[in-house]
């Protein structure tokens, strides 16, 4: 019989009370927040337990929410083919901590580190191989934080007296757009400017 | 020491480069292998000489607009790549799509597996030594990328299934068309049989060449035909159905010994349980809409737009604007062709994505190949990058 998320999430937070700061169910998926330093241990528990058998890690990415003090999330998607559930773990870190590798729990992370360090500089600690993995050889910058441009730093062009190809500052021949369509009509909650005082008003009386 | 065993220590590994430009590198594939004799003794792919940026890109246009960015993934499977998404923002806004659209959908992603199966099966034959079954293969592709044509206008960028549906219905004539191609396209799938499946050097070619257990397979994240073929029978079609998929009636192939023979075989099979899927989509398919009917989510019809002041506002403001889609995040998956296509969506309820994670299947499939092929001939290689389906629009995104 299948379990249910929310009993597979009181399950992992009872048995790893010390390690699971949050779990939550949001749009039927369970999310599990962890501590940065407990993440294998996690893993492995996750991966070896009866009842959850995470055998297979989908994917693990970097989020960068830069106004954070810990403004990165790495997040684990893993699946357990035999009980056919997924589970999200996430941990929290910057760019001065490292996250312990769990390559050695899921060969399948090697990867995937590797692209988070280059995409987002999150340094993975025991990784076997952190290199550079999508980027061009002697890249700089780590492209997919939120602070990086969208048109990068550097452009690339073939020389015709040099005879290779060489690399120059970006020159923009028009000034790059990003429009805000944050606006007070759209995409606000139900609460229409104002509504609050006949709130207040409405208690008063 | 003698001096034969003196001969033996002086030999060593050397190095050596395998593309970017190779033809069985199916792709700009830099792979270094270091080599003794003619043995690999460490793979180590450099890929990213494709990448374009693309979750970039996502981060910095609206909801709809990132949906080309799709089919510009893996560009031999395209519908199957927006399915993922247009789930991901389907699961976000709390919409479901109308039974019309789902069936389309299932149809469409089971002709693209078909696409995507014949490519790689012929393309491997191809990297193995057959050139025949490629042409072959390439002549129905080619028809079934005119299906492509007739229900959204392209052949290949396709951006046809969009969140809250698809784009537009089928015109009429098409199911039939389809139809009439299901009867004759098994006999295209004998033919390729006949030529490769018992033939003695295509088989001394693969079996047995890169096995992977059904352990290694999970711990590796292997998934699709890479992992059915090692025996494990997971299928997300079947495990975690989406849209039309739970009534569809279709058997589950597996392979026994994870060679690049039993990827073949696999993939050969489900194309068969493709067709099966198709005809069961098309005698299924209900009538009706093909997109919800929320103008905030999908543009009024061209009619409308016409006489209704209020379309042409919601018109005008999906294309320019586009939908805000409420915080929240989530990781939609679908059983693409190379296997596992996942999309983590985190949106911070403006009008564009805050971060779309695309998973895709062959990175973890390349990411193998120093496990796979390690022991291997060089000749074995390729043979082993040809049973992976690997496309570099996906891996290097």
């Amino acid at each position: 019989m299948p379990q249910t998320l929310k009993e597979l999430g009181d399950h992992v937070a009872a048995a790893l009370p010390q390690q699971v700061l949050e779990t939550e169910i949001l749009h039927d998926q369970l999310i599990v927040r962890v501590k940065r330093e407990a993440i294998v241990p996690v893993l492995t528990f996750l991966r070896d337990d009866p009842r959850c058998l995470f055998a297979l890690l989908s994917e693990l990415c970097g989020v960068d929410y830069p106004d954070r003090p810990e403004r990165f999330d790495v997040v684990y998607n893993l699946l357990s083919l035999k009980l056919n559930q997924r589970i999200r773990v996430k941990v929290r870190t910057d760019e001065a901590n490292a996250v312990p590798s769990v390559t050695a729990v899921y060969s399948a992370a090697g990867w995937f580190e590797r692209e988070a360090w280059d995409l987002f500089g999150i340094y993975f600690s025991d990784h076997p191989d952190l290199r550079r993995l999508l980027t061009d050889y002697g890249f700089e910058g780590h492209p997919l934080r939120k602070d990086f441009p969208l048109t990068g730093y550097v452009e690339v062009r073939y020389d015709e007296d040099q005879k290779r190809v060489v690399y120059e500052p970006v020159r923009l021949k028009q000034e790059f757009r990003s429009f805000d369509f944050v606006s007070p009509w759209e995409g606000m909650s139900h609460v229409l400017p104002g509504d609050e005082k006949a709130k207040a008003g409405e208690g008063g009386t | 020491m003698s001096i034969a065993a003196e001969a033996e220590a002086r030999i060593k590994s050397f190095t050596m480069n395998f593309g970017p430009q190779h033809p069985a590198a199916h792709g700009v594939l830099r792979l270094v292998l270091e080599m003794d004799g003619e043995v690999v003794e460490r793979a180590d792919p450099h890929i990213g000489l494709l990448h374009r940026g693309t979750e970039k890109l996502i981060e910095y246009k609206t909801y709809l607009q990132a949906v080309p960015y799709f089919d510009r993934l893996d560009y031999v499977s395209p519908m199957c790549m927006e399915h993922s998404y247009a789930l991901a923002v389907e699961t976000l806004l709390g919409i479901e799509p109308p039974p019309r659209a789902k069936y389309i959908r299932v149809l469409y992603a089971e002709i693209t597996r078909i696409l995507n199966h014949l490519l790689n099966i012929c393309a491997f034959g191809l990297d193995v030594g057959a050139l025949t079954p490629f042409l072959w293969g390439f002549e129905e592709r080619e028809k079934l990328m005119e299906f492509y044509e007739r229900v959204c206008g392209a052949r290949l960028h396709s951006a046809y299934f969009r969140p809250g549906g698809v784009h537009q219905d089928m015109p009429a004539g098409l199911a039939d068309d389809i139809l009439a191609w299901c009867d004759t396209f098994p006999r295209v799938l004998d033919a390729i049989e006949v030529v490769l499946t018992e033939n003695r050097i295509f088989k001394q070619r693969t079996v047995d060449i890169g096995k992977v257990s059904a352990a290694d397979a999970i711990d590796w994240g292997l998934t699709g035909p890479m992992l059915r073929a090692s025996g494990i029978a997971w299928d997300l079609r079947k495990a975690q159905p989406y849209d039309a998929y739970e009534t569809m009636e279709f058997d589950v192939p597996i392979g026994k010994h994870g060679d690049c023979w039993d990827r073949y075989l696999v993939r050969l099979e489900e194309m068969r349980q493709s067709l099966r899927i198709i005809r069961q989509a098309l005698a299924q398919m209900p009538g009706g809409p093909v997109r919800v009917n929320d103008r905030k989510v999908s543009p009024p019809p061209r009619g409308e737009m016409k006489s209704s002041m209020e379309a042409l506002i919601h018109h005008f403001k999906l294309y320019t604007e586009g939908y805000h889609v409420p915080a929240g995040e989530t990781y939609a998956v679908t059983e693409a062709p190379k296997g596992e296509f996942g999309v983590y969506l985190v949106s911070d309820g403006s009008n564009r994505p805050y971060r779309c994670k695309i998973r895709c299947p062959d990175f973890a499939f390349l990411q193998s190949t120093d496990f796979v092929g390690r022991g291997h001939m060089l000749a074995d290689v390729v043979a082993i990058i040809g049973s992976m389906d690997i496309v570099f629009g996906s891996i290097d995104r």
